[in-house]
């Protein structure tokens, strides 16, 4: 049984994934920026889910689900709904292609990630380490 | 969902008498005083003023340009007003014209802010002529822009597909004079786009046969153009091969020899082509040798090239010997102390050379990504010369 996504026990789970990734570690040793994932309605998602998540040099400081966009205001924001999360964190969607063809939509420095690509491959890598379970 | 950009190319030789049938009203010419030097910039301006257009000439490209010269350009180019850029030369010219194209159709945006996810609103302005003189940049069939940040020391891989030339015009008559080391140096250049456009995760149907047939024809026709800088056959084919390699991976990705030769080059300097590769062999033994779910491919252009690939393994080391085997023939350096690098410039460099090449852009789409501590290996294995083993 996975920990179902979206939610607080799964944004838990990827920043303990995080923070014990050594190749993440690396990867983003000099990143900085915090995200909203945000999770648009779409099947039994009804209402946007918005996942928190820190980012700082390599570790993941604080993650958790806001209930609304007003509670940070953090430098990335990106969207999509469930069914492109789901590539996205299985690998079967690259997430720099998802970017840059709209699936995922960003608001925020697209160089800023472009620079930081290979951290956001690892990311990815965190997240296919979580077992998830996701919505119909 | 992807997709396949490509300009509308015009090629062979004769190619570049189709300016004059360009309308428009005035053409700004993006070039570097090289060319003006060898009267490429008259051949162009000639055909564009037949077609009624007036020209301005902008040559002030250097090689690998700065953020800061692309930003000159649009400032001139905004002066002017034109309803064509007109980019001539090689990869530095081209990519140079793509960046002023974009600042003078939106003089509102850094550099920087030139990525693949902005609506950048071109063509409302000015559309863009690219006219490669040498073969191998391929940046007359892609969108990318390298340009070079001086202070940083790295290289940037800018570009939106939006600023796509509008046209490439592929006339052998620009390379008919390239010298022996340039033709090497770009040639293979042309063979590394391809390879690693075949081979990158990013590889999909529609590039494959681009690349697979820029690498036969680098294969049969660089070394002919190498030997006999007047076999008009080989110069030809060499041209097409440039830009079917920047028709392949321009629409999928190249991989590890060019993160490795875009940190090389943004150190030391070394001629694009030159550097990617130096570390082509290296990169395809280093991926072969991956513990990869995907298969890498090699074998496939092996045995495209009727080379021995039994397995994967033979196919991929097949390939490696003939890479250098060519870079052999047409007097490549193969290694990173063949290029007259010292051990201890390398040793003095070789934190910021690997983390320069692991944030390039082109690492990830490698099948294998390496550490950055395996990225130190393949630069001390490059300098020496040894078969990457791990």
């Amino acid at each position: 049984m996975g920990i179902p996504f979206p939610s607080n026990e799964w944004v838990e789970a990827l920043m303990v994934k995080i923070n014990e990734s050594e190749a993440y570690r690396s990867a983003a040793r000099t990143w900085e920026g915090d995200f909203y994932f945000i999770v648009d309605p779409e099947g039994s998602v009804t209402e946007p889910v918005i996942m928190y998540m820190d980012l700082w040099h390599g570790q993941c400081r604080e993650a958790f689900i806001a209930r609304d966009e007003s509670v940070k205001n953090p430098e990335f924001r990106i969207n999509a709904p469930v069914s492109a999360w789901k590539q996205v964190i299985t690998k079967q969607l690259d997430p720099i292609q998802a970017l840059m063809t709209r699936r995922l939509k960003l608001q925020g420095n697209m160089m800023k990630i472009m620079r930081a690509v290979k951290a956001a491959q690892e990311l990815v890598n965190c997240c296919t380490q979580v077992p998830t379970e996701f919505p119909d | 969902m992807w997709f396949f950009n490509t300009p509308e190319i015009i090629f062979g030789p004769g190619a570049l008498d189709y300016l004059e049938e360009i309308q428009g009203q005035r053409a700004f010419i993006v070039t570097d005083a090289n060319m003006e030097a060898l009267g490429f910039v008259d051949l162009v301006r000639q055909r564009l003023q037949k077609a009624g257009l007036t020209c301005q000439v902008w040559a002030e490209v250097e090689p690998d340009p700065a953020l800061q010269t692309v930003q000159r350009g649009a400032q001139a180019a905004l002066a002017f007003q034109p309803d064509w850029i007109v980019g001539l030369g090689g990869g530095s010219c081209l990519d140079a014209a793509k960046g002023v194209w974009v600042l003078y159709e939106r003089p509102d945006l850094t550099p920087d802010g030139i990525n693949p996810i902005e609506r950048l609103g071109l063509r409302r302005k000015a559309r863009l002529i690219a006219i490669p003189t040498t073969s191998g940049t391929g940046s007359e069939a892609t969108w990318a822009i390298v340009l070079t940040d001086s202070a940083e020391q790295r290289k940037l891989g800018l570009g939106s597909r939006e600023n796509l030339p509008d046209m490439a015009i592929v006339d052998p008559l620009f390379a008919a004079n390239l010298p022996p080391r340039l033709t090497a140096d770009t040639g293979l250049d042309a063979l590394t786009h391809a390879v690693e456009g075949y081979t990158s995760s990013w590889a999909n149907d529609f590039c494959d046969g681009p690349c697979l047939k820029a690498i036969e024809l680098v294969f049969r026709y660089l070394p002919r153009a190498y030997a006999d800088g007047s076999d008009a056959e080989a110069r030809e084919k060499m041209h097409n091969a440039a830009t079917l390699a920047g028709m392949g991976f321009g629409n999928s990705m190249v991989a590890l020899a060019h993160s490795m030769g875009h940190a090389l080059g943004g150190l030391f300097h070394t001629p694009h082509g030159r550097a990617v590769s130096l570390f082509l062999p290296y990169a395809i033994e280093f991926i072969a040798r991956g513990p990869t779910m995907m298969p890498t491919r090699y074998g496939e252009i092996a045995r495209f090239l009727g080379l021995p690939a039994a397995t994967e393994e033979q196919g991929a080391a097949s390939l490696v010997t003939a890479i250098r085997e060519l870079m052999r023939q047409v007097g490549q350096p193969l290694t990173l102390q063949e290029l007259g690098l010292s051990g201890e410039e390398l040793e003095a460099n070789l934190e910021m050379l690997a983390t320069n090449a692991e944030l390039d852009v082109y690492t990830v789409t490698s099948l294998r990504v390496p550490t950055h501590e395996e990225i130190i290996r393949l630069y001390r294995y490059a300098y020496e010369g040894k078969a990457v083993d791990f």
